[in-house]
């Protein structure tokens, strides 16, 4: 397969008066790929994403989003990208073909609100207010305004926080079949299991560094390969394999 | 996808279209800007308090055992001025702190009595008002007197229309004005305070949006919002309490530009709110401070005329009293815009000093 890289990330920078949230990261984002940026909180995974979504400006670095650089064609790439923020809310008191409506307004696109809700499977919700959606329901909608320009690349930054298991899954379905169709995923999470089964590569940042990026078989083969084991021998199940085979895979509306 | 150019003009409708249901949806915004004003009409048309006052000064030539001097004593809405000389008095009406002086004099022959008046170009709109009123007590006096033959009295002072300033006339365009300002300083306050902490407006950044089109929107949302209001207002007003439109459809145009122009206004303050608050609870205490004033000292219910002379000069700065004046003219004195240039400009200053604020104040994220 040849690696195309869709978005390049060279010595960016970021400074807050004298914090330095982002040092010195530099990175590629393969075409088609899903690409975890994984990092306990405060590392720099939000600030590295919403400088690379334009929404913040960079100290210093270069980083080129499908060909285009951040320093001047800022609005070519937001046509490009879509973008789902941790906790972003919406418009008040409209439902969410209403919301659909508007943010194809906002990128000049002829949707209807049916399809991408179709794409998401919320068609039944049309009418509801977002505030009244479960937390999956949630997510999946901010999915469905992040498709609607039929971006190159989407940006999800924490997705899953929150869910339960039953949810997750479903999204977990919901991002490969994105990526399936050809749209490149960037993602954040805070959940190792998820990366290992969702995300193509990795990049673990830590204290505003890149301090790794491989598949996750490759890093967990390497690290197995230096002799680690774990202390608790390993079940072929986990207890959210056992929640999921007790409750059922099949995902509940709240 | 990226062939089309892009619409800066779609993308503000699209803002203006989304904004428009929120606020028809969001209660608040319904009661302060129709209901309010409402309640406010019924209640005070029907309670028929005259607080307009119009000061009259008397001659001191004047007849004042009359019956003429007598029923103009009783006139809530004249207060009549005995206490100055000639000279002063004279002075006065020139600067406009007397908007009338008044000379009766008993005939020997027919009628019996006549009303000489001098009014000052000073005080033109509150003449409007004396002049109006003054025929109508005539009418009424006269028709009385036709159980006698001849007229009482007659006022030398030549062919005005025999219109009545009712209190609505004093009232509506008020409530108008009042309904304009907690429209554009609340509502444009919460809006931009809460599409920034809830990060509506950072998911809009990552759409091709421009920053204007945002604002643009969300203005024209609430004017359009704000001229049903009004109209509404306007309709009710004529139709059910007899509300002056002196040249029907023109006036109501008329009255909804400058509708449109005092909301731009108190948009600006909405705008440094939504920037100064930290959160939504800090929105309502800092509005206040912006409309009670407004709403108390600038001719919402009572004329400034009746607030002693420090109180008026603080009126006379506020931009409310500006549109309410231009109200009053443009509704009940039949004047164009062109006529209220003054009461304009003033509302020009204010947009400037408090856009120039805004622009400092305002925050995005």
């Amino acid at each position: 397969m040849a690696k195309q890289p869709i978005i390049t990330v060279k010595n960016l920078v970021k400074n807050y008066g004298d914090f330095t949230a982002v040092k010195d990261v530099s990175f590629e984002v393969y075409e088609g790929e899903i690409f975890g940026l994984l990092g306990p909180n405060g590392a720099g995974k939000t600030t590295t994403l919403e400088i690379i979504e334009t929404l913040r400006d960079k100290t210093s670095g270069e980083i080129m989003v499908d060909g285009f650089s951040i320093d001047k064609d800022t609005d070519s790439i937001k046509k490009r990208i879509g973008v789902q923020l941790q906790a972003a809310g919406y418009y008040p008191n409209l439902n969410l073909s209403e919301l659909i409506v508007l943010f194809s307004g906002l990128y000049g696109i002829n949707k209807t609100p049916m399809e991408m809700l179709e794409k998401v499977a919320l068609t039944e919700k049309a009418k509801a207010k977002y505030k009244d959606l479960s937390g999956g329901q949630k997510q999946r909608f901010s999915i469905a305004t992040t498709l609607i320009n039929d971006p190159r690349i989407i940006f999800l930054d924490e997705p899953t926080t929150g869910l339960d298991p039953q949810a997750r899954r479903n999204l977990w379905d919901l991002i490969r079949e994105i990526r399936d169709n050809g749209t490149t995923v960037v993602i954040t999470t805070h959940y190792m299991d998820e990366a290992e089964v969702l995300c193509d590569r990795v990049a673990f940042i830590d204290a505003g560094h890149i301090i790794g990026i491989d598949t996750p078989d490759n890093f967990i083969d390497k690290l197995v390969a230096t002799g680690f084991d774990r202390k608790k021998q390993v079940k072929s199940a986990n207890l959210e394999d056992v929640f999921i085979n007790m409750t059922g895979k099949e995902w509940r509306e709240e | 996808m990226t062939n089309k150019p892009y619409s800066n003009t779609r993308a503000t409708l699209a803002i203006a279209k989304a904004s428009f249901r929120s606020i028809l949806r969001s209660p608040s915004a319904v009661v302060f800007s129709l209901a309010f004003p409402l309640i406010f009409i019924i209640v005070f048309a029907n309670i028929g308090g005259s607080a307009v006052t119009v000061d009259v000064g008397v001659d001191k030539k004047c007849d004042t055992l009359n019956p003429v001097f007598g029923i103009l004593k009783n006139v809530k809405v004249i207060n009549l001025i005995k206490d100055q000389s000639a000279g002063d008095m004279a002075k006065n009406l020139s600067k406009g702190k007397i908007d009338a002086i008044i000379d009766i004099q008993k005939n020997n022959g027919r009628p019996p009595y006549s009303l000489h008046i001098q009014y000052t170009k000073a005080s033109e709109q509150k003449d409007g008002i004396l002049r109006s009123l003054l025929n109508s007590i005539f009418y009424q006096l006269n028709s009385q007197g036709n159980k006698t033959p001849q007229p009482v009295a007659d006022i030398q002072e030549t062919t005005i229309k025999g219109r009545q300033y009712k209190y609505i006339d004093f009232l509506l365009p008020g409530m108008l004005g009042f309904s304009l300002l907690s429209s554009g300083v609340f509502g444009t306050a919460f809006v931009f305070l809460s599409l920034r902490l809830t990060l509506v407006i950072k998911r809009f950044f990552a759409t091709p949006v421009k920053k204007y089109s945002i604002v643009l929107g969300e203005a024209l949302a609430r004017l359009v919002f704000s001229w049903i209001g009004a109209l509404f207002i306007i309709l009710v007003g004529h139709f059910i309490f007899g509300f002056t439109l002196i040249h029907g459809v023109t006036t109501v145009i008329n009255m909804l530009i400058l509708s449109a122009i005092g909301l731009i206004v108190f948009m600006g303050f909405g705008f440094i709110i939504s920037g100064v608050a930290k959160n939504e609870s800090a929105v309502p205490p800092l509005s206040n401070i912006i409309t009670l004033p407004q709403f108390l000292l600038s001719g919402t219910f009572f004329a400034t005329t009746a607030f002693p002379s420090w109180l008026q000069w603080l009126s006379n700065v506020l931009p409310l009293t500006y549109l309410n004046t231009a109200m009053r003219n443009v509704a009940f004195e039949g004047a164009g815009l062109g006529d209220v240039t003054h009461q304009l400009l003033i509302l020009g200053i204010w947009f400037f000093v408090v856009y120039a604020v805004a622009v400092k104040t305002f925050r995005w994220e």
